[in-house]
């Protein structure tokens, strides 16, 4: 099992050599990031070739890259353009941890993202969770009443949530309970920000002000996530050794959730486990609309300003991520399923 | 006695005289038996019809023309959609925006379907380190999510391509740009689905022969194979055209897609829920449209999965 993910790892090098070199090269041409660096001050051209020299970006995009990767603090910078290398580098690249600087916020990227993740895990995993709990709720229901009145509800509204796009669920959702609750007088929730500047950011406001972008993320993934707990419980519900658990008169509880769902969820780990570092991109346009200060909107605003450092940084942290889930995954299936082995 | 055997012989001869099913008889009866997927054929020749038809009643011109002195009206006799921020009427607005958005969808797919089974059969049928590469690139490009690479490459190619004058009307460059990121970054479920039914198919002994007859390959991978594999592929590209005119409404509405004037029903979303309270009719047309076509092509796409297997009944 060590050997195996000792050299999933390993595998999983190249790869992300191959994504980050994807990433760089896409990264050259998304917009001029001296236009918008300092504010109407740069327009002098030696100005911009100074700033340019300075960040680097005068430098051949393979020279750029390797900078990015493995630092230039080895080597001399030539800042003055003179021609001659003379100051010292001092970046120390991606591989010793350091993503560079940020072009509009002028702080270290590690930062910058630092100061976003916290709320972005938190949207994220409370999602996730809502998502596993809600999903194993509804789709065991289904499965254990399978033809009901309410499963063929939950399979209907599973088909709209799914082709539903997140922005149409969250601005419904917005003008259901906040606008109209609103109107009618009843208690409504909050639509934007993650608290209320006047009450401050405690932790019952920082949960209110959730809800509603819990909800609409968690909409769309129930009813996937239903329908695979649902079809997985069904098929395991009709093995030999359910009835044989039956006949031996196992109470029903038991047999559900010890037999049962033990085995059903070996899919659902799967999907899962892949889909989690994908919740992410949910988490754009969610963040967006609900004006959550997450990596989303993070990304968004960095993107449209060209600040290259920073959206390389996000990128490649959620490439790692989906490797890194990637393998989870596989571990956690090895361990579910007993007569999974990896040699 | 001969009454009684005499009835039983007629029935099996009648049907022995009735034609068997073609091809395309099967494929009918598997699919008329999926009822959702009937409703969403009949509700997306209606929006096809709708966004085609509107044309009729309303110019381009009328659906681009500002008039800030009637901004946000709400739905009325003469705007049923209402206006929007800048006074243009949604209703023309929805149907010229339909056109583009189901335009988005289709010709995306066909970005997609070019790259997938190009890249899938290339890697299924010479295997070996082709293969490799191109899983390879592949997977490099599943490790990121869709949407963060799509940003990035509306931004890499936004405002390249000029705007192009086709049949008379102005169609915004970023047309074309989001049609071509939307297909680049979309080919990679394709590609391995291709490349899977390729690896099986190629082991048959009808491949063989073709081989041993001395059949050019171009002519072995698209005559021999291909069409064998074309059931997979033609229910992932109907789901294609539902995911990619969601991804355009995604990018268009965090204002990264088609530039207006051009109306799309995602570029129309953009801004609106700064107007959530006051001027529902912004987002709840457009939207209610991507949500309909997107769902019909999702029961579409379900019931040619069912009716293209070969072993579901009839």
């Amino acid at each position: 099992m060590l050997r195996y993910v000792i050299r999933r790892l390993l595998q999983a090098i190249p790869l992300l050599f191959f994504i980050s070199i994807i990433l760089f090269v896409l990264m050259q041409n998304m917009g001029d990031p001296l236009a918008t660096l300092g504010g109407r001050q740069v327009t002098r051209s030696e100005d911009r070739q100074r700033l340019a020299r300075q960040l680097g970006l005068d430098q051949p995009l393979y020279m750029q890259y390797l900078y990015w990767l493995v630092g230039n603090d080895w080597t001399k910078m030539d800042m003055d353009g003179d021609g001659v290398p003379e100051t010292p580098g001092r970046r120390k690249g991606v591989l010793r941890g350091d993503f560079g600087v940020s072009l509009v916020a002028k702080k270290p990227v590690v930062q910058v993202i630092w100061d976003r993740l916290p709320n972005t895990l938190l949207l994220m995993g409370t999602t996730e969770l809502v998502i596993i709990v809600g999903s194993l709720v509804i789709g065991m229901y289904s499965a254990l009443r399978q033809y009901s009145f309410l499963d063929h509800l939950v399979t209907a509204i599973s088909f709209i949530g799914y082709s539903m796009p997140i922005f149409f669920i969250a601005l419904l959702s917005m003008y259901i309970f906040a606008v109209n609750f609103k109107r009618w007088g009843l208690p409504y929730l909050p639509t934007v920000g993650m608290f209320d500047p006047e009450v401050g950011k405690t932790p019952g406001q920082v949960a209110l002000h959730m809800i509603l972008p819990v909800f609409s993320l968690s909409f769309i993934y129930f009813a996937a996530y239903s329908r695979y707990i649902r079809s997985a419980m069904l098929e395991v519900l009709s093995q030999d050794y359910i009835r044989t658990a039956r006949a031996k008169g196992l109470p029903r509880p038991t047999i559900i959730f010890v037999h049962a769902l033990k085995n059903a969820s070996l899919p659902i780990v799967t999907v899962v486990g892949l889909d989690l570092p994908f919740l992410l991109a949910g988490a754009i346009v969610t963040e967006r609309i609900f004006a959550w200060p997450g990596m989303g909107r993070l990304f968004i605003d960095h993107v449209s300003r060209g600040d290259t450092p920073v959206v390389m940084g996000i990128l490649m942290m959620i490439a790692v991520a989906v490797v890194v889930f990637q393998i989870l995954t596989d571990i956690v299936y090895a361990w579910l399923d007993p007569r999974i082995r990896y040699e | 006695m001969s009454a009684e055997t005499a009835v039983p012989a007629i029935l099996p001869l009648e049907e022995a005289e009735a034609p068997p099913l073609t091809l395309r008889e099967l494929f009918w009866r598997r699919f008329r038996r999926h009822k959702m997927a009937l409703f969403g054929l009949v509700v997306l020749f209606l929006l096809v019809l709708y966004s085609l038809g509107g044309t009729l009643f309303f110019t381009e011109a009328y659906a681009n023309r500002t008039d800030t002195a009637m901004r946000l009206q709400p739905p009325s006799r003469a705007h049923p959609f209402g206006t929007d921020t800048v006074g243009r009427d949604i209703l023309a607005r929805t149907i010229y925006g339909g056109q583009i958005s189901l335009l988005i969808g289709l010709t995306a797919v066909l970005v997609e379907v070019l790259i997938g089974v190009t890249v899938g059969a290339l890697a299924g049928y010479y295997g070996g380190r082709l293969d490799s590469i191109l899983m390879r690139f592949t997977e490099a490009m599943l490790n990121i999510p869709q949407l963060f690479l799509l940003l990035v490459m509306a931004k890499f190619f936004g405002g390249k391509v000029p705007n192009i004058v086709l049949f008379g009307r102005t169609f915004s460059g970023s047309v074309v740009v989001i049609v071509l990121i939307i297909g680049a970054t979309s080919w990679m479920y394709l590609a391995r689905i291709v490349r899977a039914e390729f690896l099986s198919i190629k082991e048959n002994e009808y491949i063989l022969a073709a081989r041993a007859t001395g059949t050019p390959t171009g002519q072995i991978i698209f005559q021999h194979i291909l069409p064998n594999a074309i059931a997979p592929i033609v229910v992932s590209a109907t789901l294609g055209v539902a995911n990619a005119i969601t991804l355009e409404a995604y990018i268009s509405f965090l204002g990264l897609g088609v530039q207006p004037p051009t109306a799309t029903w995602g570029n129309m979303l953009e801004g609106a829920y700064n107007y959530i309270e006051t001027a529902p009719w912004l987002w709840i047309f457009p939207g209610t449209l991507i949500v309909l076509t997107v769902l019909s092509i999702n029961f579409v796409g379900d019931g040619l999965r069912d009716a293209l297997d070969p072993r579901s009944l009839v």
